[in-house]
């Protein structure tokens, strides 16, 4: 898998724009980045090594990958699809279109206590 | 003169002769496949035929020799950090470099000018003295210094406290130093060839043939090559590499930025940085001001310059030594570093037997240079573990083990 050729440096821009979701289009210094897209993994079924690459390893793919973002101002978070080879922003959506209700975090063993 | 010309052209001394052998056919087989022909390789390379009488080695560059990260550094020497794995680690590295250019016979142009770090909070006063009792613990010379000690040291350092962030105090290091990064790839790239090793260079590992968890050969641009071992020293592609390998990399890819001055005479002798305002400053031998440091808010693999980073470099430079207002900006560069999660270095051993990591070299792998090249040749040569570098393995994470370095960067984080 080798990387396509990068564009030439920012094509004339000055800076770089990220349309929030929320904000609408700001200066990606208004954001910060929050790592890569990965399902958590079930936290009580999964072993600690499991969890380990859950919280530390990454893709670290060159090409278009989903992950993160914070608009720092509103703290809103949402994601984006952004191709890491040529430094462009893909597209930004809302959490929803991936998670569906709130993620279950009650320990069963605590529960049955 | 024409005269003189005239002899030297029809001199067999002329053309100079080659730093290294150029490239041949590849062989079927090699005992060792280095990916990777930067400095790092190249040491590994050097060390493993000099040392360990390993000489049927190849370097695989996808590239030129030194031509990617090795060439994108600002070539900062020095052993001030945190931890005692890295203390360990880089002290070591120094030592080595200050023997370097006799090893080669070839000169790297070290210059042990010293380092200075700046100190605008008493919170990082308080990290300083933390980092300096540590370093003389470990033998490395690390000392809190004053604001008269750093007017002496530095006279045209703004002193001013009429800055948004006055110098409280700093962390001078008299071992820091530079050297010139080419030189030391082509130094070590010499020392490898000149005893049997052979650099290939526009060679671009295409896949890695793993069978029974044992890599059996590589695939190149160049055709099919076997090998016992191989070692990925690939810094700024080190989780594209390894991923041909099936092995994960708790690894980031963020474009660092660093800019240099055109010369001017010499009137600033140590490397001067400030975590605080996010910038470190050297004049070169040449006479140019290196302004470097600012990394870029998201992992991109790709080295373009941006207008951000030349604001913010330039700003925090001036606000340190505002006689640089006239200065011009000769060029501005990236290179990619692996920003690990613990801001230390994944060496050693892997998940798959004999393919060995040299990654994870953040910002830290030009200084680490002539020490990787030790320790990972004797791994590979041995099989065993240096303990220099036993910390720095990979597994370390799954054991929730990490080498927390705090003194990783001059400038950044």
């Amino acid at each position: 898998m080798r990387p396509e050729q990068p564009r030439p440096a920012t094509k004339g821009e000055s800076m770089k724009l990220l349309n929030c979701p929320l904000n609408g289009i700001r200066n990606i210094s208004e954001f910060s980045y929050g790592g890569e897209y990965h399902p958590m993994p079930d936290h009580i079924a999964s072993s600690s090594r499991d969890w380990a690459e859950y919280v530390f390893f990454h893709d670290n793919n060159a090409g278009i990958v989903t992950e993160w973002w914070c608009h720092i101002a509103s703290s809103f978070w949402f994601l984006a699809e952004r191709n890491t080879v040529t430094d462009e922003i893909i597209r930004t959506f809302k959490t929803d279109e991936l998670f569906h209700g709130r993620a279950d975090v009650t320990d069963p063993k605590s529960e049955s206590k | 003169m024409p005269l003189g010309l005239l002899k030297y052209g029809f001199s067999s001394k002329y053309p100079a002769k080659h730093h290294f052998t150029p490239a041949k056919d590849l062989k079927k087989h090699y005992d060792v496949v280095i990916i990777g022909g930067g400095g790092h390789g190249c040491a590994i390379a050097y060390n493993l035929a000099k040392y360990h009488g390993l000489h049927n080695v190849a370097i695989l560059e996808k590239s030129y020799l030194g031509g990617g990260n090795t060439a994108r550094n600002t070539a900062v020497i020095r052993s001030n950090y945190l931890t005692e794995a890295g203390v360990n680690f880089y002290s070591e590295s120094v030592k080595l470099y200050n023997n370097l250019s006799n090893e080669f016979n070839y000169n790297i142009m070290m210059e042990s000018r010293g380092q200075l770090t700046l100190a605008h909070s008493d919170s990082a006063i308080r990290g300083f003295r933390w980092r300096a009792e540590v370093n003389k613990h470990l033998g490395v010379r690390s000392e809190l210094v004053d604001r008269q000690t750093i007017s002496e040291l530095v006279p045209n350092l703004n002193m001013s406290e009429d800055t948004r962030f006055p110098i409280m105090a700093g962390l001078w290091h008299a071992d820091g130093a530079t050297a010139r990064h080419d030189a030391v790839a082509w130094g070590y790239a010499k020392g490898a060839c000149d005893r049997g090793v052979e650099l290939h260079q526009l060679t671009e590992v295409e896949d890695i043939e793993i069978t029974n968890n044992r890599v059996t050969a590589v695939k190149t641009n160049r055709g099919r090559v076997e090998c016992g071992a191989v070692v990925q020293a690939v810094a700024g592609a080190s989780s594209i590499v390894a991923k041909k390998a099936k092995i994960p990399l708790p690894i980031h890819c963020y474009p660092l930025q660093a800019m240099v001055t055109q010369p001017y005479k010499p009137i600033l002798t140590p490397h001067v940085s400030s975590p605080q305002v996010h910038v470190y400053v050297h004049q070169t031998s040449r006479g140019e001001f290196v302004i470097g440091g600012g990394s870029d808010p998201y992992p991109l693999y790709n080295t373009r310059a941006t207008l951000d980073q030349r604001e913010s470099l330039s700003s925090a430079a001036l606000e340190l030594f505002p006689f640089l207002s006239q200065a011009r900006i000769l060029r501005q560069w990236a290179g990619t570093t692996d920003m690990t999660p613990d801001y230390s270095p994944i060496m050693g051993l892997s998940p798959v037997e004999n393919y060995y990591l040299d990654a994870g070299w953040g910002t830290w792998g030009f200084k680490a240079t002539p020490i990787c090249g030790v320790t990972m040749a004797e791994l590979v040569a041995t099989q065993k573990v240096p303990e220099l570098i036993r910390p720095f393995e990979l597994e370390r994470f799954y054991r929730f083990e990490q080498v927390n370095e705090a003194g990783a960067t001059a400038a950044s984080h």
